[in-house]
């Protein structure tokens, strides 16, 4: 019996229950024993030109070894060139030239939180105290807050850019497409921005010593890091060495590395001396990489009968104050447009503007979750407007289960899906006619707790950059151990348990004598990381295939050190030992076997560059329950299938949707990262920013589904973001539908009481 | 995230922590649970040179129940308050309201003393002093002096106390009406108050309806003439300042005011 | 100035600043860094602690406030003998972690709610933890760690 789709508990979890992960904070390594200690100065401005810095009163404050500015920042390369929009989810995409986004501010700041300088201390709490001492002076500029003052471009970022539109893909030409459709639909919607806050914040290390940089770094792809380093820093990739020890969360935010870690890392080498940093939480919500920002013009049209014929949407993109990878975000928005509807056709296209805020990033699901909650909302307003049920539209509209591969109009080529089925699964599960019917007699009864049912059906694209691969190395010891280093790069997501179980569901070595070693570039040199759901599907499969390989090197061992022939020697995998078939006296372990292979090693390494990206799916329901006299929301269940192929370990995918469902239900309700008109970040602290805590959710009620995916072995797609995907738009439809029986067709997230209230009431008004 | 340079000293009694108060500069603060003023230290919102421990003080720390009152020492803490069985039985509602203050952790530390003398508009007890009638009692250099809890608040994060001067002692009477309600209106349970009411009797309290917490004295004056709890919510938010916040824009909070008020009235009615 | 706390039993004593945050004394002080800072607003729980058996939030508690005083951080909850706590037991069992950032203030809010309320509800869990705050779990296998841990408490 394979231990492939049981339920195993973490190996990782003993050492983080009882002496804590050694996050780079926590890291006590001699190397860094002197290390000094980093406070940024940041911009308290949102747009301003720089027009003096004094740092002499900092100098003199106790414990500053140095204060830093850009015009220490003579030892640095040139920027890279305009990088275009080239490139995969996997490293961030700056545009260059105009738009180029330098280390430390040179004579312009961009946003709250951009960093203008460094403070160099001896310890830690010197550090805040000579940081207020850094003089700065701003000439403020007309702030840029929002899409339309970023369409407007009236006060530019980049003058010489002569816009502040980054980005502008063109738009097909309105009408054709809906001529025919009987009813047709509009709105605009906006997905707001969102900040990850990962629990840990972003922190590194380094050090500069004997011609070699070691960086240790909070980071999701330790490799990619090293480029993005020497890149920045005009060194040879082999002269650094990154480190990415446990990671407290990612979520798209900490994909290679960030701008601040780029200051840490030079500051390191400039002065000679080791240092850390570790952001407040401030800091974070300030100036980490926010999520999300898009606005959405949708236009839905079909006929009475339910079937939909075509669907529009145009995006406006808020990339914040650089266009990193936000510039790439709204291109996989209208990869997925059409979701999983089998529309004729769809017309897509998007502009991608600058504004003084952070900028945008990845963040769990990383331009999908958008993709979905608009073409949900539109598929609810659809029903809406031919008086049918949504689930009925759904049934009516989704890609039937026998027409697999689909590729849609929107260019994506859906691999395997039984959409209709994870509908109706979820209606069953959910007891929907029940809901439908206690929701009836509320509102026969007038009642205050008014319940509404939300569902969003949805598709996503993981490893989307499946063509750069994952490699893995393993190696077999004599002792009858094995390591299996990968280039695949946990934070939270149990490899270590995963290709544990790759390793002896192939090789028979039990889990506890795997170790997994990840996120150390002298160790594992080649690899991209984990974002993008890529993980189980590429790395995972990296591992068992090089299992494979040192099973077929084992077998060539063992028949030449029992005199068989190959085909005579079998592993059986249930113990771990090798034999001649039908001959138990001839057994062999593991141990032996790498013995025998001497200096050579039992060892495999594997670039597995055969992937492509899949495409899981699933449906959510949401019961919310509305307070009419108040506007606030109770979520009362959440119900989903998430189908992302055949399931490795139960228990690590059900954590996966738990914590993306949760994200999504937050964005849904209560996240929003708010700038005024100023551009001062209004949720700056987690007192104001709405993080959701458990006192808000209910437990979930996840129903099984596995449709597997044929491209690789396992079966696997990626379930990292699909919870976030489906949840956000299910609840938000909820809560729509609470009060669609007051005339309410939409309400624009958060949907916190306010939000809510104030459209019950114009709509109480409007009667 | 790290509070600036401070002087800590820490205060055996109540005396002791007068005098060194008299000797410290004028920004000396007292502390209490800290969970006020540790987390503005924090951000560097406040930055007082020396802080006075009192947190040792033991003749601070208790509920004693006297002759139709009940005292309680200003460090006692929120949880100790949601606890006690004396409160529990004759002030359900300071019980309530303390234990919805926060989370357990901030329950652990944070005082009634620390949390009065604060002074935030949107914290609980403040309003909960007003519905209860409440008397403090505040020592200074001079010797002890009563303060009706009416008189108390006197603006945004300013009260009566005088640079010095230590809350010691909260007098609660115990109330005639057994009728009590707190409701409290967040997005979340962990937030303050969007607007939360407190009402003992007829006595209607409000949160985080202007700089300093307020009795609904529109509303008592229509209670008072017999009218029931939708009548007399109607005009809850008359005489009030609600901020416009991130949270909600101020006709929200007056209408909250409202919704809130007559549910807090029916239900003390229920208990009555 | 001096602070003398006892940290999961044994007196760590140290010469501070006067300012220094409870936390950081346990982390750079005592050595023991599984109790983490996860934010600035004593918002998020990362570095709860026991202070005399109840929760405490230590970015929130000065050190000079707990000297004299005992603390316990999740270092300090595993018995002389190597057996984890009901609790540590239940967080694996459940999948009640998957970063760990948020994990041993989580237990050691848990190892309080249950020391003043062990039978609880699952509503009774999620407002008992709603001061602490994780982005990886959704709270659904840590609510059912807790009632796991608690049910097993119960019935030894």
């Amino acid at each position: 019996m394979s231990i492939l789709g049981t339920r195993v508990v973490r190996t990782e979890d003993p050492r983080l229950l009882t002496v804590g992960g050694t996050y780079v904070d926590d890291l006590r390594v001699p190397e860094l024993e002197q290390a000094a200690r980093v406070t940024f100065v940041r911009s308290p401005v949102a747009h301003a030109l720089i027009t003096g810095i004094d740092t002499s009163a900092a100098e003199e404050a106790e414990g500053v070894v140095a204060v830093l500015t850009v015009s220490d920042m003579d030892d640095l390369p040139p920027p890279p060139p305009d990088s275009g929009l080239t490139g995969t989810e996997g490293a961030p995409l700056p545009l260059g030239g105009h738009w180029s986004e330098p280390l430390l501010a040179v004579d312009k700041v961009r946003f709250v939180g951009e960093p203008v300088a460094i403070v160099i201390t001896d310890d830690r709490y010197q550090g805040e105290d000579a940081a207020e001492l850094v003089s700065v002076d701003y000439q403020p500029l007309d702030a840029v807050v929002g899409f339309d003052e970023g369409l407007a471009s009236e006060s530019l970022l980049f003058p010489p850019a002569g816009s502040n539109i980054a980005v502008s893909t063109g738009m097909p030409t309105e009408g054709a497409a809906f001529e025919g459709c009987e009813v047709v639909v509009e709105e605009m919607i906006t997905n707001q921005r969102l900040a990850p806050v990962p629990l840990e914040g972003r922190a590194v290390a380094a050090r500069w010593a004997d011609g070699k940089l070691t960086v240790w770094v909070s980071t999701q792809n330790a490799q990619i890091a090293r480029f993005i380093l020497a890149g920045a820093l005009g060194l040879d990739p082999a002269s650094i060495r990154v480190v990415a020890p446990d990671v407290g969360g990612g979520f798209g935010a900490k994909v290679g590395v960030d701008r601040d870690a780029l200051i840490v890392a030079w500051a390191a080498k400039h002065t000679g001396r080791a240092m850390r940093w570790a952001e407040t939480r401030s800091e974070n919500l300030l100036s980490m990489t926010h999520g999300r920002a898009q606005r959405h013009r949708i236009k839905i049209g079909g006929r009475p009968d339910g079937r939909i014929l075509a669907y529009r949407i145009e995006i406006v993109q808020d990339s914040g104050a650089y266009a990193r990878m936000g510039g790439f975000l709204p291109f996989l928005t209208c990869l997925m447009a059409s979701g999983p509807y089998d529309i004729g056709q769809v017309e897509t296209g998007y502009q991608v503007v600058v504004t003084n805020a952070a900028p945008i990033s990845a963040y769990r699901g990383a331009g999908r979750p958008e993709a979905t909650a608009a073409i949900e909302r539109a598929v609810d307003l659809f029903a809406a407007e031919i008086g049918m049920d949504p689930a009925e539209v759904r049934r009516i509209n989704l890609i039937p289960a026998d027409k697999f591969p689909f590729t849609t109009p929107c260019g994506a080529t859906y691999d395997t899906g039984d959409y209709v089925s994870a509908l109706d699964k979820v209606l069953a599960g959910a007891g929907y006619a029940e809901l439908r019917a206690e929701q009836a007699r509320r509102r026969e009864r007038g009642d205050v707790l008014q319940l509404g049912i939300g569902l969003a059906s949805y598709v996503e694209i993981t490893a989307a950059d499946a063509d750069g691969g994952e490699a893995a190395r393993l190696v077999v010891h004599d002792d009858g151990t094995a390591t299996a280093y990968t280039g695949s790069s946990a934070h939270g997501q149990g490899h270590h348990t995963a290709w544990a179980m790759l390793v002896e569901a192939e090789l028979g070595i039990p889990m506890d004598k795997v170790t997994v070693i990840h996120g150390d570039t002298d160790l594992m040199p080649a690899g991209v990381g984990t974002h993008a759901s890529r993980s189980l599907q590429l790395g995972g499969v990296a591992v068992q295939k090089a299992a494979v390989e040192v099973k077929d090197q084992a077998r060539r061992l063992a028949a030449d050190m029992l005199e068989a022939s190959e085909a005579d020697l079998e592993l059986d995998v249930e113990r771990g030992i090798w034999q001649v078939r039908g001959d138990p006296a001839t057994s062999m372990t593991w141990a032996q076997v790498a013995a025998y292979a001497g200096d050579a090693g039992l060892t495999a390494e594997v670039n597995y560059t055969d992937g492509k990206p899949t495409f899981p799916f699933g449906t959510h329901l949401a019961v919310t329950e509305v307070d009419t006299e108040t506007g606030k929301v109770r979520l009362v269940r959440h119900v989903t299938v998430d189908d992302a192929g055949t399931v490795l370990n139960p228990v690590l995918t059900e954590g996966q949707r738990h914590g993306g469902i949760a994200q999504g239900v937050a964005q849904a309700l209560l996240e929003e990262m708010v700038y005024d008109p100023e551009g001062n970040p209004v949720t700056s602290t987690l007192v104001d920013y709405a993080f959701v805590s458990a006192a808000e959710l209910p437990s979930f009620e996840l129903l099984v589904s596995e449709t597997p995916a044929t491209i690789n072995p396992l079966g696997a797609k990626g379930i990292g973001e699909a919870g976030t995907i489906g949840a956000t738009p299910a609840v938000q439809n909820s809560v729509i539908d609470a009060v669609s029986h007051l005339g309410i067709r939409h309400i624009d997230m958060p949907l916190t009481p306010a939000r809510v209230w104030a459209a019950i009431s114009e709509a109480r008004q409007g009667r | 995230m790290i509070p600036a340079p401070f002087t800590y000293r820490r205060a055996s009694s109540v005396d002791e922590a007068l005098d060194l108060a008299a000797q410290s500069d004028e920004d000396a603060k007292f502390l209490a649970g800290g969970h006020s003023l540790v987390p503005l230290m924090k951000l560097r919102l406040a930055a007082p040179s020396t802080l006075i421990d009192i947190g040792r003080i033991g003749d601070l720390s208790h509920i004693s129940e006297a002759d139709g009152h009940i005292a309680i020492g200003a460090m006692v803490t929120h949880d100790q308050i949601a606890r006690s069985r004396v409160l529990a039985a004759s002030v359900p509602l300071l019980a309530d309201a303390a234990g919805r203050i926060g989370d357990p952790q901030v329950r652990h530390c944070g005082t009634i003393g620390g949390s009065l003398a604060h002074a935030d508009p949107a914290a609980d007890l403040p309003a909960v002093m007003l519905a209860l009638d409440a008397t403090l009692v505040v020592r200074g250099s001079s010797g002890d002096r009563e303060v009706m809890a009416s008189d108390f608040f006197l603006g945004l994060f300013e009260t009566a106390l005088a640079p010095g001067e230590l809350l010691t002692v909260i007098r609660v009477p115990k109330p005639a009406s057994a009728g009590w309600s707190f409701q409290k209106f967040s997005k979340r349970g962990i937030d303050w108050a969007i607007v939360g009411v407190a009402v003992q009797g007829n006595n209607v309290a409000l949160v985080n309806m202007g700089s300093t917490p307020l009795r609904a004295t529109a509303t008592e004056r229509v209670l008072a003439s017999g009218s029931g709890p939708h009548e007399a919510a109607a005009n809850a938010a008359e005489g009030t300042n609600p901020p416009t916040d991130l949270n909600a824009p101020r006709t929200y909070r007056e209408h909250l005011a409202r919704v809130l008020v007559r549910r807090a009235l029916e239900e003390a009615g229920s208990r009555a | 100035m001096k602070v003398s706390v006892t940290v999961n039993g044994g007196e760590i004593a140290a010469e501070v600043a006067d300012r220094t945050l409870l936390v950081h004394f346990l982390r750079d002080v005592a050595g023991l860094t599984a109790t983490n800072v996860g934010c600035d607003t004593s918002s998020c729980g990362a570095c709860t602690v026991l202070l005399d058996g109840s929760s405490v939030k230590s970015c929130t508690v000065l050190a000079a406030q707990a000297d004299g005083r005992a603390v316990t951080t999740v270092e300090g909850l595993t018995d002389g003998s190597g057996q984890l706590h009901p609790l540590q037991r239940a967080f694996r069992a459940e999948h009640g972690l998957q970063c760990g950032f948020c994990t041993p203030g989580m237990v050691m809010a848990s190892v309080s709610l249950l020391a003043e309320n062990p039978a609880p509800t699952e509503e009774e869990v999620r407002t008992a933890l709603e001061g602490n705050l994780c982005r990886c779990t959704g709270y659904h296998n840590i609510v059912r760690a807790v009632l796991a841990a608690a049910s097993e408490r119960r019935s030894s």
